[in-house]
């Protein structure tokens, strides 16, 4: 071996060793906090599932963009009758899933029939149950029936859970996903990360990225030194309080967007002394929303005054139903008989935004003379007692469900609230087709709930993505969960 | 003869033994994980799933049948190396673990070798030096090396080598047989971390254990013979010393098998920890009892191995038991 060979050899050897500062232009690296258990997005609820494969391996019918509307997706049109009970999809031509196999309209009916039979797993079967059949016309055309006019029927036909799987591939999609997404399934070093790498005979317009890693970094400090030194080129969420560290280096930018995250002080409306609307409006009047946020959220979330998103257009404020007034819940808690107070537990699940609020609410109750007891669960455990036992007075959650008014006309929903007048507006709602008699309808939800303080609305969760600031196209908002590496591309 | 017998009885007391404890092991972990609260199939589907879907998971899963019925197939599969499938990853539990192992293995040993060949001589060179400033400051490096918590000084060194100076990665895995290379560079900063307190506590025991030795009658008199204090303590008295170090490393084996997990979140490494921490919180329960056993398992076997090395080193230990 020559001595310049040598040297070259010693230049690449270093160059290799340098490795992270030189990323390939069409590569990326994306730390996320949670892995998932599985990647089948139709089989679980899992928001990791969908950060990984949602609209990079699995395409749905439609697609949901960044501002939240459906774009045609394998779908390449549609037409609905005019009594929103009909549905006829054009299929797009020459898709074929990662394994080779073609896709047609029997595929898009297997999904659904599996989505919708008797031992399906689907963690959000409930959305597609207005449909009562999936007929296929001919390879590229299939037609869905409804049972009823659905508002948001293209809407949810555009989420994870709803994404074209094949009967060939469909069983092992949690292990090794087949989808017909611009990304196939690569490898998963469980534990560790995914990788995903473009697929050659992608149908549309072929990526920028070549190759993406998502990889699983739980600990904040640690994801912090891999962003700083290069080891992944950025992260779709990032703790708020470590924020501050790259919002003044030119290397990295820092999206602040919103989620579908309603963050609420959930109340057990069947419970004493819940039950009771001065009680409520009382821990409305008591709650100071701002404080809130920038104990809980550093300043990053949203105030809300009803349980629907700030960013969409049917939103209402509400935030001064019942302003923070502390002489007010005092009142209204002696007007109801509580004059000297009462004692509730609180029920936190393990995620800093509710451990944080939990506290300071403890402390802002305190004042009105509630006395909560704060009690710490894990996932597992907060579903079973409060969400499937009902089994609690108050508890902090963010519902990240895209437009889920609909939980307030459920009586057996958990925090139980019963409305006639809610639950035959939100009927109304749902067989609407209309966009203005939808807003009306929908203001109009929010303002009963608002009014009823059927729960304290505190923020909206924000998004706050850091990248490598040559990194460009990440979505700024999160209208449905997912990282969608579509458009991310690399700018010099 | 009478030797042998010895033996053999003191063997099969002590195979009795071990399968009597895996087996009362294996009662426990499956009677409290059967205890936790927390369905696995509500939390795999979240808030929106129907009842029915639940339902449908729940049968999936196995998790209808009796508790008697679970544990006896449970301890039967693994009699035949069938530790189940996760819940969660719907993937035999076996290949799972194996697959950390796979971290685990080589990053425990390089901690081992790392505290043996660092901690070791730092404990002689102290006994040596007794009373001395080196020992005094030897021993205060050691004090401080137990004080200090692995995830904070792996934090450390990460800022130092990752961040600032770029010479390894902040953390993360790639497989042995996609860049060895790669694996091993990954394992430095890690290994470095869980070696400095495993290192500190061994410098203390040996440094302890050998001033004890020294003390002893047959030190004297080798010195009598008219060897230096050193060539005594080295020829004599460290061999000596080496039975309570040995208990020790042990003890440090199979506490570095399960109990990296800290260090495995700072370095972001897929190994057993991170394995039954997760698994826990995703409610896998036979993930986490079939990981739980096979730490068991490495403990109880690892136990055995230092009994069994004692017997042969010091028949005297043989005796008094049987």
């Amino acid at each position: 071996m020559t001595a310049r060979n040598t040297l070259a050899l010693t230049v690449a050897g270093l160059l290799l060793m340098a490795g992270p500062v030189l990323a390939q232009p069409t590569e990326i690296r994306i730390g996320v906090a949670l892995e998932p258990p599985a990647l089948d997005p139709t089989a679980g609820a899992a928001e990791a599932i969908d950060v990984v494969v949602y609209q990079n391996v699995f395409e749905g019918l439609v697609r949901i963009d960044q501002t939240g509307a459906v774009q045609p997706g394998l779908a390449e049109s549609w037409t609905i009758s005019d009594d929103g009970l009909t549905y006829r999809f054009a299929l797009n031509e020459g898709v074929t899933f990662h394994d080779g196999t073609a896709f047609d309209a029997e595929d898009v009916k297997f999904t659904f029939d599996r989505l919708l039979a008797e031992d399906s797993v689907n963690a959000q079967k409930a959305l597609y149950e207005p449909i009562s059949a999936v007929t296929v016309i001919d390879p590229m055309t299939v037609e869905f029936t409804l049972s009823r006019p659905d508002g948001l029927f293209l809407f949810n036909l555009g989420r994870g859970d709803a994404v074209i799987v094949a009967p060939e591939s469909a069983e092992n999609n949690g292990a090794e996903p087949i989808g017909t997404g611009p990304f196939a399934f690569i490898q998963w070093d469980r534990g560790s990360r995914v990788v995903l790498e473009q697929y050659g005979p992608y149908w549309g317009e072929a990526p920028a990225l070549t190759r993406a890693s998502f990889v699983f970094i739980s600990d904040t400090a640690t994801l912090t030194n891999a962003l700083l030194a290069g080891d992944v080129d950025g992260t779709n969420n990032f703790a708020a309080e470590a924020l501050a560290v790259f919002e003044n280096n030119v290397q990295f930018k820092v999206l602040v967007g919103s989620t579908e995250g309603e963050t609420i002080l959930s109340t057990n409306n069947r419970k004493e002394p819940f039950t009771d609307l001065k009680v409520r409006q009382a821990m409305a009047h008591a709650l100071d929303r701002q404080e809130i946020i920038d104990g809980a959220t550093y300043g990053y979330g949203v105030p809300i005054g009803t349980h629907f998103a700030p960013h969409h257009p049917y939103y209402l404020d509400l935030t001064d139903t019942y302003p923070h007034d502390i002489e007010a819940a005092k009142t209204l808690l002696a007007e109801a008989g509580y004059a000297d107070g009462f004692s509730a537990t609180l029920k936190l699940p393990p995620v800093a935004y509710a451990r944080l609020s939990g506290q300071i609410i403890a402390s802002q109750f305190a004042e009105v003379g509630i006395d909560l007891e704060l009690i710490n669960m894990e996932w597992a455990q907060w579903l079973e007692d409060v969400f499937a036992n009902k089994d609690f007075d108050l508890t902090i959650i963010s519902h990240v469900e895209p437009f889920d008014i609909g939980i307030y006309a459920n009586p057996d929903y958990y925090f139980g609230y019963d409305n006639p007048e809610v639950q035959a507006l939100n009927e109304t709602l749902n067989a609407t087709t209309d966009e203005a008699e939808r807003l009306a309808l929908a203001q109009e939800i929010q303002t009963i709930i608002a009014r009823d303080a059927v729960n304290g609305y505190m923020f909206e969760l924000a998004q706050t993505g850091v990248w490598n600031a040559k990194l460009d196209g990440m979505w700024q908002n999160a209208p449905v969960e997912g990282v969608v590496l579509r458009d991310i591309h690399w700018v010099e | 003869m009478g030797v042998d017998f010895d033996m053999t009885f003191f063997l099969v007391r002590r195979m009795a033994g071990f399968a009597a404890t895996l087996f009362i092991a294996a009662l426990v972990i499956f009677l409290l994980l059967d205890l936790l609260p927390g369905d696995p199939a509500r939390f795999i589907l979240g808030i929106n799933a129907t009842p029915e879907a639940v339902a449908a998971l729940r049968t999936q899963m196995g998790l209808d049948a009796p508790a008697h019925e679970r544990f006896l197939a449970w301890v039967g599969g693994m009699l035949v190396g069938d530790f189940g499938l996760s819940t969660t990853q719907r993937l035999p539990v076996a290949e799972l673990i194996a697959e950390r192992m796979a971290v685990t293995l080589p990053l425990s040993l390089i901690a081992m070798v790392v505290s043996v060949v660092v901690g070791l001589p730092i404990g002689i060179l102290a006994a040596m030096r007794r009373g001395k400033a080196t020992d005094t400051a030897l021993m205060v490096l050691a004090q401080t090396g137990v004080a200090i918590p692995n995830f904070w000084f792996g934090m450390l060194l990460t800022l130092v080598f990752a961040v600032t100076l770029r010479w390894l990665p902040t953390g993360g895995f790639i497989p042995w047989d996609e860049d060895a290379g790669a694996a091993m560079r990954g394992m430095i900063l890690p290994g470095l971390a869980l070696a400095l307190p495993q290192a500190s506590i061994l410098a203390r025991v040996m440094r302890t254990a050998l001033v004890d030795v020294t003390e002893q009658d047959f030190i004297r008199t080798a010195r009598a013979k008219g060897m230096t204090k050193s060539e005594a303590i080295w020829r004599h008295g460290v061999r000596n010393a080496l039975l309570p170090v040995l208990t020790i490393l042990g003890l440090q084996f199979a506490y570095l098998i399960a109990g990296t997990i800290i260090v495995e979140n700072v370095f972001y490494l897929p190994g057993l920890g991170r394995l039954i921490f997760t698994a826990i919180s995703e409610r896998d329960l036979v993930l986490v009892r079939g990981a739980t056993i096979v730490l068991v398992v490495v403990t109880t076997a690892t136990m055995l191995v230092v009994d069994l090395a004692y017997a042969f080193v010091d028949p005297r230990l043989k005796g008094r038991e049987a």
